[in-house]
């Protein structure tokens, strides 16, 4: 690419300083635009010829009174109608995507970590990447595939090679997190299930507020929000694990509201 | 005197359109590869004068940028086109939204290639999306003086799933009605604005009168939802989008153009 543009003269005219390296720049038109160019094409081409051989699904006129069987949201959203199973409407419907919105736009806020700025790197970023990458790729990616295809009638779990069985029976063995404890009493099980989500906030924010470093790097506030959107997110996983190993329904029941 | 064959060749006729003042008007030089024109050539054009003249030159290769935010663009592009296409078919009232969609497959010219491009375009614009913040996390290209940009992105993105939520909602088929049923009765469940979220007793909101009737316009999904539904597709948000995608554009300009190491 080099020898291709005179104006700038090849990589062999100049010393290579890291200034020099971020400057060394080439004409727009034609090394870009005619890049744009054939992307053009061929993404309209590809969709041409999608649009020509598959045909957009229309199904029978709308019917309030007929509700198939199972009802899924558009697919991109089917990560969060799979959190319906785990978690009461107003966290699943509400409280996590506005969590999810606000998390992602407050990302360049609580990173401040200055390596990775502009190019591809692991090492310099471990955390952040791993992080990112298992929101993305398993909770939402993997979660929207396993609702397009996993789940039948009655929200159910099936196979791929299993039937979808309209009258599948699935026993409803969920107990409450504090019920496996022994807590009987109403006031006790809140009790214990507020400990239980106060506790699961607080460890591992504690254990890095004693090895301080963290904290003394980002501040206490970036901290703090970092600390509560991951264990939130981590929360997630948490309960999803306790529901499908312990058949857990609620971590914590009161009059108001249950988690 | 030039002789008759050469005045009457393909060249001369090309001189005489090219060099004409009509053509000047318009075009005002042609394709000559010096480093002058280069650069007139984008920012004497009112399409490409998004971009810088030069750029670094990691920028341009495909495994640093994936091309996605541009192809997304051009998906938005072709949306509005088909959309605004469609739109000169469809009826967003309850008796005729189903039957313009028949209208459309069956008798339109080329409406259900229309159709069809609009869906998938859409589809793969979530897609698209979606890989564009992918790849820009992955090159750490929000962080500092990036930092507002991505929270415009992530605005951007949100719309991008409310666009196509509610355009699904306009076939007025099952597939449709059920699906933003199951989406909209989410609504039902904020704390305090909804009808059965926690907390609803404390402000006094009904069924008729919450969070989820006030995006439906009654408390099913029904015509009046279908009217919302298609101002806010066709007006609202992309005229949101659009006014976000200006500064967006703009603004990877304006905090030193595509990233690249410091």
């Amino acid at each position: 690419m080099a020898k291709e543009d005179k104006v700038v003269g090849t990589a062999e005219d100049f010393p290579r300083t890291s200034w020099e390296r971020v400057n060394d720049k080439i004409h727009v038109w034609p090394y870009l635009t005619r890049l744009e160019f054939m992307a053009a094409i061929i993404i309209t081409i590809l969709l041409t010829v999608w649009s020509i051989t598959i045909d957009a699904p229309l199904e029978e006129p709308a019917n309030p009174s007929v509700t198939p069987n199972p009802s899924k949201a558009p697919w991109y959203f089917l990560g969060l109608q799979e959190m319906l199973v785990y978690f009461d409407p107003w966290i699943a419907g509400v409280v996590m995507p506005v969590l999810i919105i606000v998390g992602l736009m407050a990302i360049p806020y609580i990173d401040v970590n200055p390596a990775g700025n502009g190019y591809y790197c692991f090492k310099e970023r471990r955390f952040a990447i791993l992080t990112f990458l298992f929101g993305f790729l398993v909770l939402w990616v993997l979660l929207v595939i396993e609702g397009t295809f996993l789940r039948g009638p009655g929200w159910n779990f099936f196979m791929p090679w299993e039937k979808w069985d309209p009258h599948k029976i699935v026993a409803l063995t969920n107990v409450n997190f504090p019920y496996l404890f022994g807590f009987r009493e109403y006031w006790a099980q809140a009790a214990f299930g507020l400990f239980s989500i106060a506790l699961w906030y607080a460890t591992i924010p504690a254990w890095y507020i004693w090895r301080r470093a963290t904290l003394v790097n980002v501040g206490f506030t970036r901290y703090a929000l970092k600390a509560f959107l991951f264990m939130t997110m981590m929360g997630m996983v948490a309960k999803m694990f306790l529901r499908i190993a312990f058949n857990v329904k609620y971590v914590l029941v009161l009059p108001w509201l249950n988690i | 005197m030039a002789s008759l064959k050469e005045r009457f060749s393909f060249d001369q006729m090309k001189r005489n359109i090219v060099d004409s003042q009509v053509w000047r008007s318009m075009f005002r030089h042609g394709y000559e590869d010096t480093p002058r024109n280069r650069v007139l050539m984008v920012v004497d054009n009112l399409w490409l004068h998004l971009h810088p003249t030069k750029i670094r030159r990691h920028a341009i290769r495909i495994r640093f940028t994936w091309c996605m935010g541009g192809i997304t663009f051009l998906l938005f592009l072709y949306l509005t086109v088909t959309g605004v296409i469609l739109m000169f078919y469809y009826r967003p009232v309850g008796e005729y939204a189903y039957l313009d969609m028949k209208f459309l497959e069956f008798d339109a010219p080329f409406g259900m290639f229309m159709r069809n491009m609009h869906r998938w375009a859409a589809h793969a614009m979530v897609i698209t999306v979606w890989l564009h913040m992918l790849r820009v996390f992955m090159t750490g290209s929000y962080k500092p003086p990036r930092e507002f940009n991505w929270v415009i992105g992530v605005l951007l993105l949100t719309l991008t799933l409310l666009l196509s939520f509610t355009g699904y909602l306009l076939p007025w088929d099952q597939l449709s009605i059920w699906a933003v049923t199951v989406g909209t009765n989410m609504a039902r469940a904020t704390p305090l604005m909804g009808s059965e979220g926690p907390f609803a007793e404390l402000m006094g909101v009904t069924p008729r009168f919450d969070a989820r009737s006030a995006l439906l316009g009654g408390t099913i999904v029904g015509p009046p939802t279908l009217l919302r539904f298609y101002v806010l597709h066709c007006i609202v948000i992309p005229l949101i989008a659009s006014g976000l995608m200006m500064i967006h554009f703009w603004r990877i300009r304006k905090d030193g153009g595509i990233s690249g190491p410091l």
